[in-house]
């Protein structure tokens, strides 16, 4: 139990972080030159006491719309003769600090309304948010005139009014993030450790909602502002003689055609001033919250990318296998990171054999299983070595289109979650149907009749009906039934299964074990089934693969390898599960954990954990040994038969 | 026998939903517990097991005042728990704790190990800054970590890592019993025995009593001194993990142990795939577990067996009219 001496130093310490959202935002070029007209347009309007204007209400009739670019006004004057370079300065002044009083006060209510109701939930909530609905019912710019018309007007009350109408928008989108966070496992975990509600609300959830806050503020201050404008341009907000972009806006467009500038000016100044806000917003956003960013969402391209360098062309396919993975290397490129997911994996599946992959998490299970058919999502991920061979055909340099007919024909996927696999708002008969036309030359009343046979294949009572049901309306073990259907539906030769009853119950993962099991037989189809559990594997599978830290480290016969395992961490990963009965044996931890697949060791991955270690095996890396008849194992000093390690 | 129980939960039970719409009609309600009946010793390990939505999580948060029950009673060393959850949840805090199913998410991301675990010491045992560096250190040696860790944030830990913490942070306040929660579900196997083994260092060391909710058979096996299995918001079955898992009585114990997995283990008896599962908003009148049952006969479906000693042993009791290899009625 040593886990903690030999873990590494912790690489991203909170410290080191803040700088590197800096950094990211100043990589944001479009944001980085809003934050600077921003940051300057907010110095000279905070310094406007101190520049040598003229007074902006100052009126000097005998000077009145004077053309920009004249002796002493830059920007000419208005129709009073108010120097309009001092109006525009003091007038962003006041929008500024307007929009952004106004943004703070909504801000602040919103988000206490909205962390409240989020946390409170039940008739608080309710209550809360119908008051919030009502607000929200009347048209935005509607209310905030009435509000002005009851205060009268005046740049305060536009202030308010303005704060009072985006109150609901913060309160709507604090509440929701709220809610899902005080129903989080550290929320009842902060209250067993004797905190009262004030404090989980505000040291434990608050924290966690305020990139939120800020998000959401950033991306409203320019709103705010434009309406602002808006109010003083009704001649609501800002009253003469005070200068407000909106109300010289609205002075000006009048003498809209005689002195374009007069309304010119301003009008160009707010287009500035809330584009420079909303550059810096969204980029602020993009740093604080990935996921929003624009672009992100797109889906991936379909297929992994394939760019293998080295002379992968000389391998060729074993004759007895249908479906041959050699020395697959596929990387994942992550800010100059490279993670070696598979570094070099072998596996070969027979004829309606069932090869079982296990290992941690993390080491590259997954990885390589969705690598064969290009599932894993480019970018990041690339394919940069070895090839996969089904029969004669190498899949890695396959054309798209041939790969798009094998996918879900000749090699089909099941996977851990069947949600991810099926359609929540189409029925089980029409994702079927749908799988069955996309590679066959059939009507569509014979798919259903196809789709009834499969569902009977599965052992799906009454399957005419089932057809008709939407997949929420099943468990969770008939979906996966549903999901080995399809997998089916076209034949397979390979069927790729990934931890397919990890999420499953006992019960139905017997059930589920012992179907795949049957249809195998019956079907002569190969299944690559990956599991962390020796139980399962025990259960299914003929053969079995080991794999560590992106490697197969040990292949051979289910019974042979669970009776005398060759590598010292199959030995030890057999020693650490318990086994149903027999509770008294002692649980033989294996110490300390994997390396990270983007610093992997030069020799072997295991020694730093591995009793049997020695010199030789940190020297180089360890090559492959076949020492029996279908046993190989990756390992110097393999674990002799009947030796304890 | 001889020690007299230090949590006793009697006909416990939890009502989800149910009442009248504002238009007058009934709402649906989910019994998740109903009628549980059991006894923790001190000292022993009780080990809880069933499958998703049986119940287990529902009575785990009962026990910790995290809920509370529509019926029936909990007491700790003669104290009603739902008073003290309603009236001091500190003190109830103090006796009970509990360790959450997925460690990562049970910590604050934005909060510091260090922060995370002092909290339990200012707020429920009122610590001064000396005594909580001093307990800090302990808990974190008690968990087999090196203090470094106690400036880390949650995402720069590992699962086990971040359970182990989970654990500190429960045995932070001394508690007498602690909650378990699939505690290891979310591990990986080696990570798994290495936690197994802390817990099981730690209830010696400080003669807790723990209170272990899984899913997985043979973990319980491993951890359990009695064992309840739960189906449909009552206990099936419930005895001395020895006695359950090797002469289960009730047929659902018997249908677990057969379809759990095991290394070595060639073929799993499959249970027929057509039998359905109890609907809870319409639960069957009488034996829940009657559509999925070998044994089943007539009366099974019309009443509701009670939970009695069927193997001869007084402390081994079944919920069956048919039990297996016990005697009938
Ligand atoms: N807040 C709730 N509202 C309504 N129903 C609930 C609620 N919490 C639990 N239930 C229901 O109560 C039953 C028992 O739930 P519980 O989570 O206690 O089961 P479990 O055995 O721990 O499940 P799992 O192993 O999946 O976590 C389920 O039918 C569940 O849907
Ligand atoms: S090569 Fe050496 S370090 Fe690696 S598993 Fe074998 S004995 Fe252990
Ligand atoms: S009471 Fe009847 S239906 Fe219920 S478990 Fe026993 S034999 Fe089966
Ligand atoms: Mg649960």
């Amino acid at each position: 139990m040593t886990e903690a001496a030999v873990s590494p130093a912790p690489k991203a310490r909170a410290t080191a972080r803040r700088p590197d959202s800096i950094r990211l935002l100043l990589n944001n070029s479009l944001a980085t030159g809003g934050f600077f007209i921003l940051v300057t347009m907010a110095l000279v309007a905070l310094a406007a006491p101190f520049l040598p204007l003229a007074d902006p209400d100052v009126t000097a009739p005998a000077n009145r719309l004077m053309p920009p670019f004249s002796p002493d006004h830059f920007l000419g004057t208005d129709a009073l003769g108010r120097d309009i370079l001092s109006r525009i300065v003091w007038g962003t002044r006041v929008s500024l600090a307007v929009g952004l009083s106004a943004t703070v006060i909504a801000a602040f209510f919103g988000s206490l309304i909205g962390l409240v109701a989020g946390y409170a939930a039940g008739r608080v909530d309710s209550v809360l948010m119908r008051g919030i609905d009502m607000i929200m019912a009347f048209p935005y710019i509607l209310l905030a005139l009435a509000i002005v018309a009851v205060l009268g007007p005046g740049l305060l009350n536009a202030l308010y009014a303005i704060a009072v109408v985006n109150i609901p928008f913060f309160a709507r989108s604090i509440r929701g993030i709220t809610l899902g966070l005080s129903r989080r496992e550290f929320v009842d975990a902060a209250r067993l450790s004797g905190k009262s509600n004030a404090q989980i609300l505000f040291i434990e959830v608050l924290p966690n909602v305020l990139p939120v806050i800020i998000i959401t503020m950033s991306t409203t201050i320019g709103w705010m502002i434009l309406e602002t404008a808006g109010l003083s341009f009704l001649g609501l907000g800002a009253q003469p003689p005070q200068a407000d972009l909106g109300s010289m806006l609205g002075e000006g467009r009048k003498i809209l055609f005689t002195a374009p500038h007069v309304s010119v000016v301003p009008g160009l100044m707010i287009l500035v001033l809330v584009m420079s806000i909303n550059l810096f917003g969204d980029g602020v956003r993009d740093v604080l919250d990935p996921r929003l960013k624009s672009g992100v969402l797109t889906r991936p391209v379909a297929r992994t990318t394939v760019d293998r360098k080295d002379a992968s062309s000389g391998l060729k396919p074993r004759a007895d296998a249908i479906l041959d993975v050699q020395d697959l290397r596929t990387e994942f490129h992550l800010g100059g990171t490279v993670y070696k997911a598979a570094g070099g994996v072998d596996l070969h599946l027979a004829q309606g054999e069932c090869l079982g992959v296990v290992g941690e998490s993390g080491s590259g299970k997954s990885v390589s299983a969705m690598s064969i058919m290009g599932l894993v999502p480019s970018p990041p991920g690339r394919i940069v070595g070895g090839a996969a061979f089904l029969g004669n055909e190498d899949l890695f340099s396959a054309s798209d289109e041939r790969i798009r007919q094998l996918r879900g024909a000749d090699v089909s996927h099941v996977f851990q979650d069947p949600l991810s696999t099926l359609h929540p708002l189409f029925t089980i008969g029409d994702q079927l149907t749908e799988a069955i036309l996309a590679h066959r030359q059939v009507s569509g009343s014979e798919a259903m009749k196809i789709a009834e046979d499969l569902l009977n294949l599965v052992r799906i009572p009454n399957p005419s009906e089932r057809l008709k049901v939407y997949p929420h309306e099943l468990s969770g073990g008939m979906r996966q039934r549903i999901c080995i259907a399809m997998a089916l539906a076209n034949d397979a030769r390979v069927m790729i299964a990934d931890e397919p009853t990890t999420a499953l119950d006992v019960t139905v993962q017997a059930q589920i074990l012992s179907l795949m099991n049957t249809l195998r037989h019956e079907r002569d189809a190969a299944i690559l089934f990956i599991t962390h559990d020796f139980g399962v594997v025990s259960a299914i599978c003929d053969r079995v693969a080991v794999m560590y830290a992106g490697k197969v480290v040990e292949t051979g016969a289910t019974q042979e390898i669970l009776n005398s395992p060759a590598h010292p961490y199959t030995a030890k990963l057999i020693d650490c599960v318990p086994v149903l009965g027999e509770p008294e044996r002692r649980l033989d931890a294996i110490e300390g954990r994997p390396p990270m697949v983007n610093n992997l060791p030069q020799g072997c991955a295991f020694a730093d954990r591995c009793p049997k270690a020695q010199a030789d095996c940190r020297a180089a890396p360890i090559p492959v040994t076949e020492f029996a008849e279908g046993r190989s194992v990756r390992c110097l000093h393999p674990v002799k038969e009947g030796e304890h390690v | 026998m001889s020690e007299p129980a230090l949590l006793t939960i009697d006909r416990a039970e939890r009502v989800f939903g149910g009442g009248r719409t504002i238009f007058g009609m009934p709402k649906p309600a989910v019994h998740a517990v109903q009628d549980v009946s059991l006894e923790v010793r001190k000292g022993e390990t009780l080990g809880v097991v069933g499958e998703s939505g049986c119940g287990k999580s529902t009575l785990a948060r009962l026990i910790v005042g995290l809920d509370r029950p529509t019926g029936g009673s909990i007491t700790l060393d003669g104290r009603d728990i739902v008073q003290d959850a309603d009236k001091n949840p500190r003190k109830l805090a103090r006796k009970v704790q509990y360790v959450f199913q997925d460690p990562v998410s049970s910590l604050n991301p934005r909060k510091t190990v260090r922060t995370i675990l002092t909290a339990p010491l200012i707020h429920l045992i009122g610590l001064n800054r000396q005594g909580q560096e001093r307990r800090l250190e302990e808990l974190m040696e008690a968990v087999n970590l090196t203090p470094e860790f106690l400036d880390r944030y949650p995402h720069e830990i590992s699962g086990g890592q971040a359970q182990r913490i989970g654990i500190a942070r429960a045995l932070a306040a001394d508690p007498e019993v602690i909650v378990l929660d699939e505690p290891v579900s979310a591990l990986d196997v080696s990570v798994q025995a290495q936690v197994l083994n802390i817990l099981d260092d730690l209830k010696t060391r400080f003669g807790l009593t723990y209170v272990f909710i899984s899913h997985d058979l043979s973990v319980v096996e491993s951890v359990s001194d009695r064992v309840a299995v739960m189906y449909f918001g009552r206990i099936a079955e419930i005895g001395p993990a020895r006695e359950v898992f090797r002469n289960p009585n009730h047929p659902y114990t018997h249908l677990l142990l057969q379809s759990a997995p095991a290394p070595g283990r060639r073929s799993l008896v499959p249970e027929d795939a057509n039998t359905e599962l109890p609907d809870p908003y319409n639960p069957p009148p009488g034996c829940a577990f009657f559509a999925r049952c070998p044994n089943a006969t007539g009366r099974c479906g019309e009443s509701r067996p009670a939970l009695e000693a069927k193997s001869g042993e007084a402390t081994h009791l079944a919920a069956c009219y048919h039990p297996h290899g016990g005697k009938e009625e």
